[in-house]
């Protein structure tokens, strides 16, 4: 059968499962978009910033585990999608970026819209391709989807010159695909999950260390199994959020520079700690070499390159964690008796529990957990980037994977409402929650019209506290109150600009109103609510371990 | 601590930008870098010097099997491998030293590759050492230009990776 590039493009998506594509039309991705408009399979969602494409994209893959698609026109279009690509390269969410590209005749002579795409996003992506011709459209969206999708997932741009969209060629569906430079190691090495059995089963002071990788992998089974079977308490990362239930004894919550106090007491004192599908980053560790610094060392990662890259391991896995889990499980001896660590952790727990002072005034936190009882903690949240993020980690308890949609390592301002936008698309049923502040709210508020036009009941809790909380919070700490460029007084009415979207708005003022207005939005059912929460102004996010401190050297109120 | 690495990637347009996009971004050192063409017209390799200890070493090793163009990577011992490097050096000459330099470049199995009224090109081949050996002694007649290709290397004997 011969097709245009563009229709062995849109077969191709088909042919990998692509229900909704996420974008926005430009010049060189016209005869795609020709294609899709009569396409009866793959439903195109207009966003309104290409930003908003990409984010929506990847929040749709974070809470379906699918690959997300966007895709944009050359130039302008494509450098658009570039924050949305970082941050799922940050967080290994698998997204494929179609890109328009100039006609191959105008490449590399600064042509009308043109970027060099595959350069600018070498560094973003897992890997990236240029097509030239139409003949080469089916094997590079087989390979990119294979490529985006499995060992450690990540972004794939496509970038499309428009002649190979228009020209004809024999269309083929590649079956498989084998790259000699692609082999990622699923099972882990059985000397080495002997040896970390022999050391958990030895350890008297054992902790889970949890990342974004067991919800990748869909381990938190495997998590669950292996800290019962063990007694060892668990302390997640941002991205490690939902692959545990908070809700359990053995939870530590969040650990790391707005951990909590006795995540990284327990960290700081344990003799073992077990990273499974975590990378050491900077925000979790604090000062490196006072990191866990009595502990031994497993460390399970599907990248062999996240392996002793920030600390010493003393004994690595390579593998993906479900299977290494699986293994290590059956081969662990069970430790009913754990008592004096596990009541060391609990003293640390009733001590320091995580905590903040009512006032007359609505604080943050005091919404977030609103939000969590009266959606009984079911919700799926997404949140900006800053303070608003911090608190709805700490102060909203997930109990499943997929339900903590956050930009974690980019910490991209403007993630949370594309991202719960694509969110509620793949999950149709579910309550989501953009958990924002007014800051970042306004970094890609566009998308509103997206969500009025596609009937989204999205919730935008907006922790008002007119400030860029988080570089304030900084600022007064560190730098005695010196608010350079952080007071947001002059901030738009965010009632009247939800309606002005066709969105509802509302305000709360007060903490009585938290409740009510909450209850009222979640009534909604075809039409996103936006609720400006009129919080505290210069309410701080605690613990707080400064930059380059030890994680036990917090700031705890 | 110097290593040479061999890297075997598919011979594809942009490989060569992702390779020295990586060593800058995560700030590896590359002393040198040699890319040609292999037994095998899909690939080409890559010998890139680098220096660093073995833990940057083996993120290097890591961080290139992330790119999906690059097949194979490995370490090549010094004491394992063969290496060479070609030279262009551009020397001043004059009547009186003339001679003298031709000695030199015969000592270290050179040629002369081009002559001028006052200058001459010699060609240089040779392992690291005879290559920086022949250089300095060539300095003190005075270096107007040189150009290196930079390293390149395979395993001694019979093996191949």
């Amino acid at each position: 059968m011969e097709y245009t590039g563009a229709k062995a493009l849109v077969e191709s998506l088909k042919k990998e499962g692509v229900k909704v594509i996420f974008g926005y039309p430009g010049g060189t991705t016209i005869p795609l978009y020709d294609v899709l408009y009569d396409d009866k399979d793959i439903k195109h969602i207009l966003t309104r910033h290409e930003q908003g494409a990409a984010h929506a994209a990847d929040g749709y893959a974070r809470a379906s585990g699918k690959v997300g698609v966007c895709c944009a026109t050359s130039g302008p279009g494509a450098t658009n999608l570039i924050t949305g690509i970082a941050t799922a390269h940050m967080d290994s969410i698998p997204l494929v970026a179609i890109t328009g590209q100039v006609g191959t005749a105008l490449l590399g002579r600064d042509s009308f819209q043109e970027a060099d795409v595959t350069g600018i996003t070498a560094p973003i992506t897992k890997h990236n391709y240029l097509i030239k011709t139409a003949e080469e459209i089916p094997q590079v969206v087989k390979e990119a989807f294979y490529i985006a999708s499995t060992g450690r997932p990540g972004p794939v741009v496509i970038d499309i010159c428009k002649d190979a969209q228009m020209k004809k060629a024999e269309y083929k569906h590649p079956e498989k695909f084998e790259h000699p430079g692609y082999k990622p190691t699923y099972s882990g090495h059985p000397k080495q999950i002997n040896a970390a059995a022999k050391l958990i089963s030895n350890a008297k002071k054992p902790v889970l260390y949890v990342g974004g990788g067991v919800i990748i992998s869909g381990a938190n089974k495997e998590v669950f199994e292996l800290a019962e079977k063990c007694n060892i308490p668990v302390t997640t990362t941002l991205m490690g959020k939902g692959a545990f239930p908070e809700t359990n004894n053995l939870s530590l919550g969040m650990l790391g520079m707005h951990g909590t106090a006795y995540a990284n007491f327990t960290v700081t004192d344990c003799d073992l700690l077990i990273a499974v599908g975590a990378r050491f980053d900077d925000r979790v560790t604090g000062h490196i070499e006072r990191f866990a610094p009595d502990a031994k060392i497993i460390h399970i990662d599907i990248d062999p390159a996240e392996i002793g890259k920030n600390v010493r391991v003393d004994i690595p896995i390579v593998g993906d964690v479900k299977n290494v889990l699986k293994s290590l499980i059956e081969k662990v001896k069970p430790k009913a008796k754990n008592e004096a660590w596990l009541a060391q952790v609990a003293e640390w727990k009733k001590k320091y529990p995580l905590s903040y002072k009512k006032t007359k005034i609505i604080k943050p936190q005091y919404v977030v957990e609103m939000l969590d009882e009266l959606t009984k903690g079911k919700a799926i949240i997404a949140t900006e980037v800053g303070q608003n993020q911090m608190w709805a980690a700490q102060f909203f308890k997930y109990t499943k994977p997929r339900t903590f949609i956050s930009s974690g390592g980019l910490g991209t301002m403007g993630y949370g409402l594309p991202a719960a936008i694509g969110a509620q698309i793949a999950k149709p049923e579910a309550v989501v929650i953009d958990i924002a502040g007014d800051g970042s709210i306004q970094m890609n508020i566009q998308e509103l019209t997206t969500a009025v036009n596609n009937k989204l009941p999205i919730i935008i809790a907006v922790l008002n506290n007119s400030f860029l909380g988080m570089v304030r919070q900084w600022q007064e700490v560190l730098l005695n109150k010196r608010y350079s460029a952080t007071n947001l007084c002059n901030n738009p009415d965010f009632v009247k600009v939800a309606e002005a979207f066709g969105a509802i708005g509302l305000r709360a003022k007060k903490p009585e109103d938290v409740k009510k207005v909450i209850q009222q939005a979640l009534k909604s059912k075809d039409r996103p609510v936006l609720i400006d929460f009129v919080c505290e102004k210069e309410e701080n996010v605690f613990p707080f371990v400064p930059a380059g401190q030890a994680i036990n050297e917090m700031l705890i109120d | 601590m110097k290593h040479t690495i061999s890297v075997l990637v598919e011979n594809h347009p942009g490989v060569l930008n992702k390779v020295a996009g990586l060593f800058a971004r995560r700030g590896f050192n590359i002393d040198s870098l040699a890319v040609g063409t292999t037994e095998d017209p899909q690939l080409s390799r890559m010998t890139i010097v680098v220096h660093g200890d073995d833990q940057v070493l083996e993120q290097i090793q890591k961080q290139l099997y992330k790119l999906i163009n690059v097949i194979k990577v490995f370490d090549l011992p010094p004491d394992k491998s063969v290496d060479r490097e070609l030279v262009l050096v551009k020397v001043a000459v004059n009547a009186k030293n003339r001679a003298e330099i031709t000695e030199l470049v015969d000592i270290f199995r050179g040629k002369i590759a081009d002559v001028g009224e006052t200058a001459m090109t010699i060609e240089l081949a040779g392992d690291s050492s005879k290559v920086e050996g022949a250089i300095k002694l060539l300095e003190k007649f005075g270096i107007k230009e040189m150009v290196r290709t930079g390293k390149i290397a395979l395993l001694r004997g019979s093996d191949t990776k």
